[in-house]
Parts: structure tokens; C-alpha cells; sequence
């Protein structure tokens, strides 16, 4: 048994430890499934509550994630997914889709976890910052107007290389 | 499990320093918490540091950031200014509880 009784300081958990201070996280968000929303979502949410500078960077199909009209309809899909560990044909058939989305909103509730705009809502409360990729927004005629309020801008790749430096990097 | 004197009290802490017994806690307790992580606690933060108690005591776990805040009503910015950094994980340990097990 440890003791620390006899010390004249108390034992207490190192929350501001300078060697975790200035950690940046940069998380690029390329898909636009709701299946692949979340890793992006959560893990930007989790790096926040650690007191981690986080930025989002959405590209391609994760402009579904900020975009006004498709942000709370993004869908799961199991064609091309082996990992349901269904019959790929069965995808295939109406509805399905529409019933596998469903399904997975229903989990992803049930665990107190919010859809996608709520959850960005969090994410930017937390202080996190949401970027949009210019090359992106040029090839699907979309302008800041198209996009969540709070992005903060539709920038280059190059912009966000530079924003980002020293940055641990993820790419989903 | 170690032990550590906090305001007089000695009290169960575990190798992060966070208290395992939440028995040993009280409002006293809590404040010198709080002043040990240069937190002065005013009425906002013990709505949600009696708020983790009663709710630890109901759920059997500590809520995540989010519940606090959909429970509470309070926006999630303000769990930020009030509780800088690491609001969960500093919430927790004021209220003598375990750090949150929950991803959200």
C-alpha cells in the first residue's frame, strides 16, 4: 500500500501537465456515410474534452457532413459492405438502405450519442474549429452560404497544411 | 490503493489521484478538490458537481460531458468556461467520482 499521507502535498491528478499543453489535432473528413461520419465526430469530440486544439477539414464526400441539406440525411448503406456479414444481394433490394440508416440512427441514439448537426453543434461548443475544402466546394457549386454557419472557411489544402502545423493528422 | 490527505480528510485516491471511495466525498471536500486544481467553485459549478453525485448514485457511472449537459441544460461551452481544459475529467474528480467511461 502506497501512502501519501505523510506528505505535506496532497496527491492530485495532473490535468494542466505542461507536456500535454499545445497538442493540436487535425482530423480529415473525406465520407459522406453516416457509418463514416462518426470515427471523425467522436474522435474530434474526445481530443476536445482532452484540451486538444482540433480542426476539421471536409473534403469530397464529407462535405455531406456540413453541407445544410444533407448534414442530418447522411445514410448507411450495406452494398459493398462485407462487414454486415449479410448477403451483398439483399442491399441491393428498395428500401433497404432506408431501413439499415434507420437501424443505425436507432443504435447510435439509444447510446445517448446525437446525430451529425447536433453533434457538430457540440463539437464547435467544445471550441473545436470545422474548415471546408475549396476544390471540393468549386466541383459541387456549393459557397460558404451552402454550408453550417459555423464553418469557419472554404479553404485550400495547402491553407490547411499551413493552419495545421505540428499537428498529429488522421484521415478518415 | 493509495491514500492522500486532502483538508484534513484521509482519503482513497487511485494511481491518477482520483478519489475511489465516493463515500469519503463531501461539499468540503469538494471545494478543496476544486481549490487543488485552481477551480474556486461558485453556485454554477456546484449545480453540476451535486448533479454528477446524484446522478453516479442513480446511473452507477460517472455521466460523460454530454450527458451533464443535456441533463442539466446547460450549454457545453459553459462546462468549458467553467471547468477549463478537461471538464469532464475535472468535474469528476471535484464531485469524488471516477473519470467518465463513456466515448461521448
Amino acid at each position: 500500500m502506497t501512502t501519501h499521507a505523510d506528505q505535506t502535498t496532497p496527491f492530485v491528478p495532473r490535468f494542466d501537465a505542461p507536456e500535454s499543453q499545445g497538442r493540436k489535432l487535425a482530423i480529415i473528413c473525406s465520407k459522406g456515410n453516416l457509418d463514416m461520419a462518426y470515427p471523425g465526430l467522436i474522435l474530434a469530440n474526445a481530443a476536445l474534452g482532452e484540451g486538444v486544439e482540433t480542426h476539421l477539414f471536409f473534403t469530397f464526400w464529407g462535405f455531406d457532413m456540413i453541407n445544410k441539406k444533407t448534414s442530418g440525411d447522411l445514410k448507411f448503406t450495406m452494398l459493398g459492405n462485407t462487414a454486415t456479414h449479410l448477403p451483398q444481394g439483399l442491399g441491393g433490394i428498395p428500401g433497404m438502405t432506408h431501413l439499415a440508416t434507420s437501424q443505425m440512427k436507432k443504435a447510435i441514439a439509444e447510446l445517448d450519442v446525437p446525430e451529425v448537426p447536433e453533434f457538430l453543434d457540440q463539437i464547435v461548443g467544445s471550441g473545436g474549429h470545422l474548415w471546408a475544402c475549396r476544390m471540393s466546394a468549386d466541383m459541387q457549386h456549393l459557397t460558404e452560404g451552402d454550408l453550417r454557419d459555423d464553418v469557419e472557411g472554404i479553404i485550400s489544402a495547402s491553407d490547411f497544411i499551413e493552419l495545421t502545423e505540428g499537428a498529429q493528422l488522421l484521415f478518415i | 490503493m493509495p491514500t492522500t490527505t486532502i483538508a484534513g480528510h484521509a482519503v482513497e485516491v487511485n494511481d491518477e489521484g482520483f478519489l475511489t471511495r465516493p463515500d469519503q466525498w463531501s461539499d468540503d471536500l469538494g471545494t478543496e478538490l476544486a481549490r487543488l486544481i485552481g477551480i474556486e467553485l461558485t453556485a454554477d459549478h456546484w449545480k453540476l458537481v451535486h448533479f454528477l453525485r446524484d446522478d453516479f448514485a442513480h446511473q452507477g457511472e460517472t455521466a460523460t460531458l454530454r450527458r451533464v449537459s443535456t441533463q442539466t441544460g446547460t450549454p457545453i461551452k459553459s462546462l468549458f468556461d467553467l471547468f477549463p481544459g478537461k471538464p469532464a475529467k475535472k468535474m469528476a474528480y471535484v464531485a469524488g467520482l471516477p473519470k467518465p467511461k463513456g466515448c461521448v
